[in-house]
């Protein structure tokens, strides 16, 4: 329970970190980008609009710079993040929401798929050593993950879409579709997916696979394998029960900690793709000088990969007795 | 010379160092490779591959293999640049928060977690958004100070399994002071580690600077293999039949990565004498029958 607190105490800390950056970021640059951004909307903002943006940014106004903060503090935790200004006038927190389901259904298919299948195959690995797959795959999967992500994805995008046109490259779904629960529309919706998440799978999977592999190699060297060995138990027993559940702890925390790194290779790809979700948004938003936007995206990707670590802390607190036992 | 043995002998080593050694070449002497200056925009656009442009030009009429030959520079200084920041900073930062202890170390530590999970990617693109048309000097300040943290944390809890040893409680009796035994005392027995931290730092930061370079956040008139993607984005050069604008400079960036990555995994070998491929221990005089069944046992 105490491992637990101590979990959600840092939660809350990188949360207000992040909104800290938000706030320190564009104010530290020289000549605050903010105001020229301000200075290209002049006239099509009016009142409250306006008003709100000059306190996010800390233009015009006569407040101290801690007057400000507090300001912008209270603005975020209300979820108050602005207007939009490239998708002007609506507010920023409803661009953001129309961005969300893409990116969950793609990335969070993918990421699922990548874990399980790369963690699959580094237990594999490990417990075959020098067989075919761990002569094959470590090597093979050191030099991918290597690629740029958004690379892989124009590559995918030259071979399969433009030269055999085999399934679409640009966009999630047909201009000509209208959003409903249709198989026709489903259907169109997959196929939108399936490169940006092959690309995305290939250059994922191979961070899984190594990790468990190593932690897999220790682990079998560990006396309480051996004892197993010794009573006889059938060997996929040993595989799963014995190493693989001991070796997959680290590969959990690990799983948090890179989906940061995942998001990140999500957001090119989607970008490469023109799939509308959170990180083309982002670098829309980035190309537009659309400030406010571009925060609560920034901000709405911190909490994804918090919430992410959280989840795996009670995943480790539920699977590693040893984090339960320590006071 | 230790160094270069274990390199020598282990195959995916070499063909790291290999990689390394020929973009370094290049980085220092781009000239000898290729003649057209990569900036000038003097020919046709949008040539084909021939004799005279080996890989042809690019969408503004500049020698395509010339700007990827001179392109090498930038890379290699991001990469060696801000791997080598960013693992100092880490050292300093891991090694001091072990040292001390306490409070110390309690601070560093959450400020080290704090920056960990924060996304890397997205917050150098926030930055670099602010910043405006980031040059070499830029990305190498950003990627240092965003990408300490990982390599901290592993320094730190290596640093804390020496902290007990002897030859450190001499020189705290010999009054050195802290800064002198962190630097001279722990630093110099973790050189494997750091090493391998290097390397991962410098794959990444060359993965980082392409990356935003590409999506237009670098400075577009900087010759580098980013911006090259950039322009052969901008040009459209994957629907239009120019991919060969695309293909040579993300085969640049892979094959130099590649290069940093297999020598890092080698490292790991190296230094983990457990993962390293069990075909050398069948040299040991034991009848081979034997030998594997013990190797399935273990």
């Amino acid at each position: 329970m105490r491992f637990l607190l101590r979990r959600a105490g840092f939660f809350v800390l990188t949360l207000w970190a992040a909104v800290t950056l938000n706030f320190l970021l564009p104010r530290m640059m020289p000549g605050n980008p903010a105001l020229a951004m301000m200075g290209k909307f002049h006239g099509r903002l009016t009142g409250q609009a306006l008003q709100n943006l000059e306190t996010i940014f800390g233009v015009n106004t006569h407040e101290s710079l801690l007057g400000q903060y507090w300001h912008y503090l209270g603005d975020m935790a209300t979820g108050n993040f602005g207007t939009s200004l490239f998708f002007f006038p609506s507010p920023v927190g409803q661009v953001v929401r129309a961005a969300i389901p893409w990116t969950l259904g793609l990335f969070g298919v993918v990421t699922i798929l990548a874990f399980f299948l790369g963690t699959g195959v580094g237990v594999i690995s490990a417990w075959r050593r020098g067989g075919v797959v761990d002569s094959v795959a470590p090597p093979l999967l050191v030099i991918t993950s290597a690629i740029p992500y958004f690379w892989v994805g124009m590559m995918f995008i030259l071979i399969f879409g433009l030269k055999l046109q085999w399934l679409p490259w640009s966009g999630g779904m047909d201009i000509t579709e209208t959003p409903a629960w249709t198989g026709d529309f489903i259907g169109n919706v997959v196929q939108h997916a399936i490169l940006p998440a092959l690309a995305l799978l290939i250059t994922t999977i191979g961070t899984w696979t190594l990790t468990m592999r190593n932690n897999m190699v220790t682990t079998l060297a560990e006396d309480y394998v051996r004892m197993a060995r010794a009573k006889g138990l059938s060997s996929s027993r040993i595989m799963l029960d014995y190493a693989a559940r001991n070796a997959v702890l680290p590969n959990l925390t690990g799983f948090a900690m890179s989906l940061g790194f995942v998001v990140g290779g999500a957001i090119l790809i989607e970008y490469v793709f023109n799939y509308p979700g959170v990180g083309y948004m982002l670098l829309q938003a980035v190309e537009n000088e659309d400030y406010p936007l571009m925060q609560a995206l920034f901000l709405l990707i911190t909490v994804a990969v918090l919430v992410a670590i959280l989840l795996a802390d009670i995943a480790t607190a539920i699977f590693d007795p040893r984090t339960r036992t320590t006071r | 010379m230790r160094l270069l043995k274990a390199i020598a002998g282990n195959a995916k080593a070499t063909a790291g160092a290999l990689l390394l050694l020929a973009f370094i070449v290049l980085a220092l002497v781009p000239g000898l490779f290729a003649r057209d200056d990569p900036t000038a925009q003097t020919y046709p656009r949008n040539l084909g591959t021939s004799t005279a442009h080996l890989l042809g030009t690019t969408g503004l009429g500049q020698d395509t293999f010339a700007q990827a030959v001179y392109g090498t520079r930038q890379v290699l200084e991001i990469a060696f640049g801000a791997g080598l920041a960013s693992t100092l900073l880490a050292a300093l930062i891991g090694v001091a928060a072990a040292y001390l202890g306490g409070w110390a170390d309690a601070v560093l530590n959450l400020f080290t977690d704090v920056v960990l999970v924060i996304p890397l990617f997205p917050l150098l693109i926030v930055i670099a958004a602010y910043v405006h048309n980031s040059g070499t000097g830029v990305l190498i300040a950003v990627l240092t100070f965003t990408g300490w943290s990982y390599t901290a944390r592993q320094l730190r809890s290596q640093a804390l399994a020496l902290r007990s040893r002897d030859f450190l409680a001499a020189a705290r009796v010999r009054g050195e002071r802290a800064s002198y035994i962190i630097a001279v005392e722990i630093l110099p027995t973790m050189s494997s580690l750091l090493v391998a931290a290097f390397l991962t730092n410098a794959l990444y930061d060359v993965l980082f600077a392409s990356s935003l370079q590409f999506v237009g956040l670098g400075d577009p008139n900087s010759t580098s293999w980013g911006t090259m993607l950039y322009w052969a984005q901008n040009n459209e050069a994957l629907q239009t039949g120019y991919y060969v604008q695309a293909i040579v400079p993300g085969a640049a960036i892979a094959l130099l990565g590649a290069g940093f990555a297999l020598l890092n995994y080698a490292f790991d070998e190296i230094g983990n004498p457990a993962l390293r491929p069990l075909r050398r221990r069948r040299r040991l005089a034991l009848p081979r029958r034997l030998r594997q069944e013990e190797l399935s046992r273990a």
